[in-house]
């Protein structure tokens, strides 16, 4: 079975700075892997502690740096990674960034039976790459999925948690998955994995390489653009801090909302 | 000449109810409509065959000028496989302007599979919609934990946008239409499900439904220490009639469940009254109940951020507090 992991980096930090586009600047800032694609990490090699022969790819878009988050995902127990690196991928919204992996996924890895995502990403936190890959690549997705049922090489059992309950969804390969926390313990790299990483040699992939134009990528393949960036403003501008619990008291009834009233 | 069209995704309930966030949306589409041309509030609706017309008053009253009715039986329990492939040739035939789709877990299923094979954008959780200038929906969303506002433009049409339920309000005087009824043709034959629902599990009453429709929350941080801290904001819940919640930071170290967490991973909550208890208020949490009416802080460090974006607070230790708060509302209670 071949599962295609699609992680993201994201900024491990407050301090948000923005190029002169209104793109998020990315280059000087820390990153870390987006904590919902270090679960859709988990799922697959809790997919591969059930299954045999199970093959797992990382896969990223992102700057060159990039490639140390496909070696840390090589050391937890990932057999491959992939980078889309090109400066024309820059500024990309979900719409171009979905249109660029699934065509890297169709030039080179269209074999794959399962693709995992995480729900989210915690900077942008659209939603919305897992399913448009799933669009682009004309197969069934299932999103908010919290845990394996079963497993076998034609189809994987999930359990789906929705707005109004849990449902237990049989999905046929070849699919997409967009993952939840998951619950184990993160796995850890052992010494093995982490000599298998540094040795693993990471599959990097330019605009030309998977056959893209530069109408089709970044900035300029990205229909919808930030026309403005400001700071969240503060709602609550007439704080009053309570001296003592009856004052408290006082102003919650005062809120009107007590059903004792 | 051509009409403006907003066209609104009606969700139903598992109940077959419309889901609230629908009215919500109706109602900034008549506040945008005005700045538009010749514009049109339509739905679109995929019901089993015969609900309709128990569906028809709630539209007449508010404002609706057409509904694209969907029947079938497949209809019955919401499948990204049936729905998107149902709704994205009849967004094709209208071309509407603008799509917009409540942020449930369906609508951001749903909306991101119908705009990339629209080729078209997508602005997701949006806190507000206007028209600018030049006539383009300007959807404004936040971003890096609600750091950063970023309002965004589609260069492509339908533009697409989806909010989630109580960011708007719904509409509070009837607005009468002669709601136009198009009844399409739905033919599912050609789809093969690769997805079968096996079974379904619904929601135990005491979990998230009742965070979306509880006026008061009483959440509980890293600060309330253990389970039984989580048991004196239970009998203070009970006694003020409010849910308990959590932050991530209970959560993360098992003192609650995460189905009641708050915030950026968790869910987004607009009560009257929120009441936070020793949660130091990282802005990954601030995002998920800044919508509240009222929001009070308990918190040992007069220093945690939570303080900054409260109504009322108090500086003291929650386990001192909380039990005085609850005694006070009971001899309330039996005062009157």
């Amino acid at each position: 079975m071949k599962i295609l992991v699609c992680i993201k980096q994201v900024p491990d930090t407050t301090d948000i700075k923005w190029t002169e586009h209104n793109t998020i600047q990315r280059e000087g800032v820390e990153s870390i892997i987006n904590p919902f694609d270090v679960y859709a990490l988990e799922f697959a090699l809790n997919i591969k502690k059930q299954c045999n022969n199970v093959h797992i790819i990382a896969i990223t878009m992102g700057p060159p740096q990039a490639d140390e988050m496909l070696r840390k995902a090589i050391a937890i127990g990932c057999d491959d990674g992939i980078l889309l690196s090109d400066k024309k991928f820059a500024g990309a919204d979900t719409y171009a960034t979905s249109k660029t992996i699934s065509q890297a996924i169709k030039k080179f890895s269209p074999d794959f039976d399962l693709i995992i995502c995480g729900q989210f990403a915690v900077d942008g936190d659209t939603a919305q790459t897992g399913p448009s890959i799933a669009s682009k690549l004309d197969i069934p997705q299932v999103t908010y999925v919290k845990s394996i049922e079963n497993c076998d090489e034609e189809s994987i059992t999930v359990k789906k948690e929705s707005d109004y309950g849990i449902e237990i969804l049989k999905i046929k390969f070849p699919a997409l998955v967009c993952v939840l926390q998951q619950d184990n313990e993160p796995t850890r790299p052992l010494i093995n994995g982490i000599i298998k990483a540094q040795k693993a040699s990471i599959k990097t992939l330019n605009m030309s390489d998977i056959e893209l134009n530069s109408d089709d990528v970044g900035i300029k393949g990205s229909p919808t653009y930030v026309s403005k960036a400001f700071r969240a403003p503060n709602k609550r501008s007439e704080k009053f801090i309570c001296t003592n619990c009856n004052e408290l008291f006082e102003k919650i009834c005062q809120c009107g909302v007590l059903n004792n009233e | 000449m051509n009409k403006n069209i907003i066209l609104i995704y009606a969700e139903i309930t598992p109940d077959f109810y419309i889901h609230t966030v629908v009215f919500e949306l109706i109602q900034k589409a008549i506040e945008l409509s005005k700045s538009l041309e010749n514009p049109s509030i339509e739905l679109i609706m995929l019901t089993p065959q015969g609900l309709i017309n128990g569906y028809k008053e709630g539209f007449e009253n508010n404002g609706v000028d057409k509904v694209y009715v969907l029947e079938n039986e497949k209809f019955r329990h919401y499948s990204t496989e049936y729905y998107s492939k149902t709704i994205i040739p009849i967004i094709e035939e209208i071309q509407p302007e603008i799509f917009l789709l409540g942020a449930t877990n369906q609508g951001r299923d749903l909306a991101p599979r119908i705009s990339s094979s629209l080729h078209t954008g997508l602005t997701a959780d949006c806190i507000e919609l206007q028209i600018n200038e030049k006539g383009l929906l300007a959807a404004t969303r936040p971003t890096f934990g609600g750091q950063l506002m970023a309002t965004i433009i589609c260069k492509n049409k339908p533009q697409m946008a989806t909010v989630r339920p109580k960011v708007f309000k719904p509409l509070e005087n009837i607005i009468k239409k002669e709601t136009q009824y198009i009844y399409k043709e739905v033919n599912l034959s050609s789809i093969n499900p690769q997805i079968e629902l096996i079974d379904i599990i619904k929601k135990a009453q005491t979990t998230i439904n009742d965070l979306d429709s509880s006026d008061i929350i009483v959440a509980g941080g890293k600060g309330m220490k253990s389970k039984e801290g989580f048991e004196l904001l239970k009998d203070f819940a009970n006694a003020i009639g409010g849910t308990v919640a959590a932050s991530r930071g209970a959560v993360d170290i098992g003192i609650a469940p995460q189905e009641i967490q708050i915030g950026q991973t968790g869910k987004t909550v607009s009560p009257k009254l929120y009441i936070a208890c020793g949660i130091s208020g990282a802005i990954q949490h601030i995002v998920g109940m800044n919508n509240s009416d009222k929001i009070i802080a308990i918190n040992s460090d007069s220093n945690a951020p939570i303080f900054e974006n409260c109504d009322y607070g108090i500086v003291g230790d929650a386990f001192d507090i909380i039990p005085k708060l609850t005694n006070l509302l009971k001899q309330k209670k039996y005062k009157f």
